[in-house]
């Protein structure tokens, strides 16, 4: 999902609707989601309704909590509020409060959280940022899902009635564990319903990213209601402000890491100011390269050095005497290809960028089979969208066709299908690719 | 390296002895050598896996950034904390024993720099530990107390907090020969609030402890206490990356100019004099360093011929350079945190009366950013040495900024200026002088060859 978090810094993420990014046909597994979500929500909300609410002051003590983390909710990142998301699990796992033993069910679990996410995102939905049906729809099946697997054991295992022991922070932990482990399923299966993307690598990413945040997750919520099962509320305050402050961490490093972002783009935006290269073909090399290494199933920080490597790749010919013509390096002979790829290479590794960024810079002009993959694809998607510049409305087929009848040395076969893939997905719905791609080439362009 | 004022060795004995004698009682105590060993194995465990990040980029930053990240404050004061929360004084004084002495320290002279460290901390967390228990903490910790047991928390969170700080004002005052009147400035602001949280934490683990989920519950607590400092390591390691790409960015520009290196760094550096002299925030301060480092990056779209041509130019030429404001903020525009200071690398060239670049904006017109960077600008170009001309000394550059001062520059810029140059003097400090900074190598090629 960070997809969409690492374009949200050039400024489009405004421009989609709260829930559906588009309209488009149902996708089944979207629907069964939304649907599961939509019940469990809805019937509990009316159980809880019906019977009325157990442990008020525990109930309004943890949706407070969960509609803050909410409020406090950053847009665009991973598990966008760890706070929140840590108190609803707590409120699921809570077995006692101050040494009596609690008395909310399932249901009531499952609408507290509901009612209070629902209550802090209003001003995010109010704001247009985000997307809010989906990350609701995960954090009410997850709560229901933690819930429904505590309460058999709370009940039935003599954990009440006995003294509780060390095996209750281990038993939490574990439970928790797997519900984040769900959720990662839960959320790689959305983003897949969404984009269309590979389910491999999405799942890997989700996955990857469980290790950060999903354990501080896991471990807060564990710690949250093993707390406040001790002390009583008073555990809630004192041990929120330490999670706001891993949140603020969060924060600042994606800030930093969108910055840091920008300044790549505006550095390779210097060919074009200095006419080295039209405006804006850094920009779309590096959303089409993206969308190609997504459709190929690169993982997170594999995209990440690509598009660096695409937004730079023609870097290089700032050291040139003479321009170019028009920039277009697919048609120069192969020598003068790599030379300017070797001197863009020394000018990445100058801008103290990932040395693998570099790499991928040095290589693009190599024959394919002496590549990295990275550096294929940046060598396809440059070759494609030179020669469709200013072809017309033909221009997309009869490049191809060239791309494909030089995919002996050149180009890597794979890679050219790949594209003409993606290219196909775009052409159905907008722009370049699916979704986030088009997001990132809108706005790439917004600003070129 | 610097060798060590033998005033620093004597200050770091009474330390350690001052740390022994907080050990001193041990013997009258009732300690659980289990607990005591368990947290100093957890605070040295702790500290190793600090040890394990990357050391390369880590030093780089440190190198690029100018200054010393924070790094007393790691993952594991909660630890420690949490220690001085559960033992009594003498025992908790052991504590940070192990981690202290085998962490890694990257600064020479090593070893005294471990032995200094392990008395600081331990004579903290003895502070800490005796504050907490001279307010009856560990029997409130005990008895799940609160909201009671927050108040001797907070005062061993403030006791330790308080001891550090006077530590490191003494070790400032006598190793790094820092003036003692402001060798304390501050320090017990700054880490305060971060301590204050970590302390809430070792508070939730000494309670958990005492609890009876037991130690396994309170280990729970510092998963996201690590999480966090992993992720503000990442964090210093992105922005140090990030400040290295601009920096080679600008470097480039330099060289294409013929400045002398560092010409970008330095209107930066007088930027951010003038910024502080005005009073702004931190914040707009940092930003308005940025922006003077890239007040002249629309210079890469400029031909490298015309920079550097001797003589005079033609008024089409002049035009063409005229165009390099816009081309800087073309090529700024994408960059979000810059802001406002973005108008500062479009309007730099305009004038108080009206006669500048590249709109002709006038007086108040003209953005309050540019109008500092347009000083600092000035005041480098005349006190460096160019192709062309000789560096000036510092008065008379400023002599010649306050000639122009009303018709050129802001005089309210101009006599911060003055005033920063008074209280610090000028000092450029630019990593592109020292051998091993960035830009040695083929950014020149940039310059050279477009060139020609």
């Amino acid at each position: 999902m960070s997809e969409y978090a690492g374009h949200l810094s050039y400024g489009t993420h405004g421009a989609y609707g709260v829930c559906g990014r588009r309209p488009g046909p149902a996708r089944p597994v979207l629907l069964c989601v939304h649907g599961a979500a939509a019940v469990l929500a809805c019937g509990s909300l009316g159980v809880t309704l019906w019977h009325g609410i157990d442990d008020r002051g525990t109930a309004l003590a943890f949706g407070v909590l969960v509609a803050v983390g909410e409020l406090a909710r950053w847009s665009g990142e991973r598990e966008a509020a760890p706070l929140g998301a840590a108190a609803a699990l707590a409120y699921a796992l809570l077995g006692e409060s101050a040494g009596r033993a609690a008395q909310h069910g399932v249901a009531q679990t499952v609408a507290v959280v509901t009612a209070a996410s629902l209550l802090g995102s209003v001003p995010h939905i109010a704001l247009g940022h985000g997307r809010a049906c989906d990350h609701l729809a995960r954090r009410v099946l997850t709560v229901g899902f933690a819930a429904l697997c505590f309460q058999p054991l709370h009940d039935d295992v003599p954990l009440a009635a006995t003294r509780p022991g060390p095996y209750c922070a281990v038993l939490a932990m574990a439970l928790l564990a797997v519900t984040v482990l769900c959720d990662a399923v839960l959320a790689a299966a959305l983003a897949r319903a969404r984009t269309r993307w590979p389910f491999g690598p999405l799942l890997r990413d989700e996955l990857r990213a469980t290790r950060g945040i999903g354990s501080v997750v896991c471990a807060s919520g564990a710690v949250m209601s093993l707390a406040v099962g001790v002390v009583g509320l008073w555990a809630l305050p004192v041990f929120s402000l330490p999670l706001l402050l891993t949140q603020l961490s969060f924060r600042r490093y994606a800030a930093v890491r969108a910055t840091y972002r920008q300044t790549i783009a505006s550095l390779a935006r210097a060919t074009e100011i200095a006419g080295c290269t039209p405006a804006g073909h850094a920009h779309r090399v590096a959303a089409l390269s993206r969308a190609v290494g997504r459709e190929l199933g690169l993982t997170e920080p594999e995209l990440t050095v690509l598009e660096y490597a695409a937004l730079m790749h023609d870097i290089g010919q700032l050291s040139l005497l003479d321009p170019v013509p028009s920039g277009a390096t697919a048609s120069l002979d192969a020598e003068q290809q790599r030379r300017i790829a070797l001197l863009g290479g020394a000018v990445v590794r100058q801008t103290g960028v990932d040395a693998e960024v570099a790499v991928v810079v040095e290589r693009q002009a190599d024959p394919y089979r002496e590549q990295p993959v990275s550096a294929r694809i940046v060598r396809v998607v440059n070759a494609y969208e030179e020669m469709t510049r200013d072809a017309g409305p033909g221009g997309p087929l009869a490049a191809l066709e060239k791309l494909r009848l030089a995919t002996a040395r050149d180009y890597q076969p794979e890679v050219v299908e790949s594209l003409a893939r993606v290219l196909a997905h775009g052409g159905a719905t907008d722009g370049y690719g699916p979704n986030a791609r088009s997001e990132a080439g809108h706005g790439w362009v917004t600003h070129g | 390296m610097r060798s060590v004022p033998p005033w620093a060795r004597v200050y770091v004995a009474c330390v350690v002895v001052g740390a022994l004698l907080c050990c001193v009682r041990l013997p009258d105590v009732y300690v659980s050598w289990d607990v005591v060993a368990l947290l100093a194995a957890l605070y040295a465990g702790g500290e190793g896996l600090r040890r394990r990040r990357p050391a390369g980029r880590d030093a780089v930053g440190h190198r690029v950034t100018g200054h010393r990240v924070a790094e007393g404050l790691g993952t594991f004061f909660p630890v420690l904390l949490a220690g001085a929360f559960l033992l009594p004084p003498p025992a908790a004084a052991l504590l940070p024993l192990p981690g202290a002495l085998l962490a890694r320290v990257e600064r020479r002279p090593r070893r005294l720099r471990r032995v200094w460290r392990t008395a600081q901390l331990a004579v903290g967390v003895w502070a800490a530990s005796s504050a907490h228990g001279a307010l009856g903490g560990p029997q409130a910790v005990v008895a799940h107390d609160f909201p009671y047991a927050l108040l001797p928390a907070g005062a061993g969170v403030l006791a330790f907090c308080a001891a550090l700080t006077v530590l490191d004002g003494g070790i400032l005052a006598t190793a790094e020969r820092v003036p003692v009147r402001v060798a304390w400035r501050g320090l017990f602001l700054r880490s305060l609030a971060p301590v204050a949280v970590h302390g809430l934490a070792g508070l939730m683990m000494a309670v958990l402890w005492r609890s009876p989920y037991g130690p396994v519950a309170a280990f729970l607590v510092l998963l996201p206490m690590y999480v966090s400092c992993w992720v503000f390591a990442q964090y210093h390691r992105e922005r140090a990356a990030h400040q290295a790409t601009i920096r080679a960015l600008v470097q480039a520009v330099d060289i294409k100019d013929g400045y002398t290196r560092g010409h970008s760094e330095r209107v930066g550096q007088a930027s951010v004099m003038i910024a502080r002299e005005l009073g702004m925030d931190d914040e707009q301060v940092e930003v308005l360093r940025f922006a003077g480092i890239l007040h002249d990056v629309g210079k890469l779209g400029v031909p490298t011929r015309l920079l550097r041509k001797d003589g005079p130019l033609t008024p089409q030429e002049r035009r063409i350079i005229e165009l390099h404001p816009e081309y800087g903020h073309e090529m700024v525009r994408g960059i979000g945190f810059l802001g406002e200071a973005r108008s500062a690398i479009l309007h730099h060239h305009e004038r108080l009366d009206g006669t500048g670049y590249p709109y002709g904006l006038a007086g108040s017109q003209i953005p309050e950013p540019a109008r500092v960077v347009a000083v600092a600008d000035a005041f480098d170009a005349m006190t460096s040495t160019r192709c062309y001309s000789r560096a000036r000394p510092v008065a008379t550059a400023v002599e010649e900024l306050e000639r122009c001062a009303g018709a050129q520059f802001d005089p309210r810029m101009v006599n911060a200026l003055i005033r920063a140059l008074d209280h610090h003097g000028w000092h450029p400090a630019v990593t592109a002088d020292t051998p091993e900074g960035a830009g040695a190598g083929p950014v020149p090629k940039v310059g050279a060859e477009t060139g020609g």
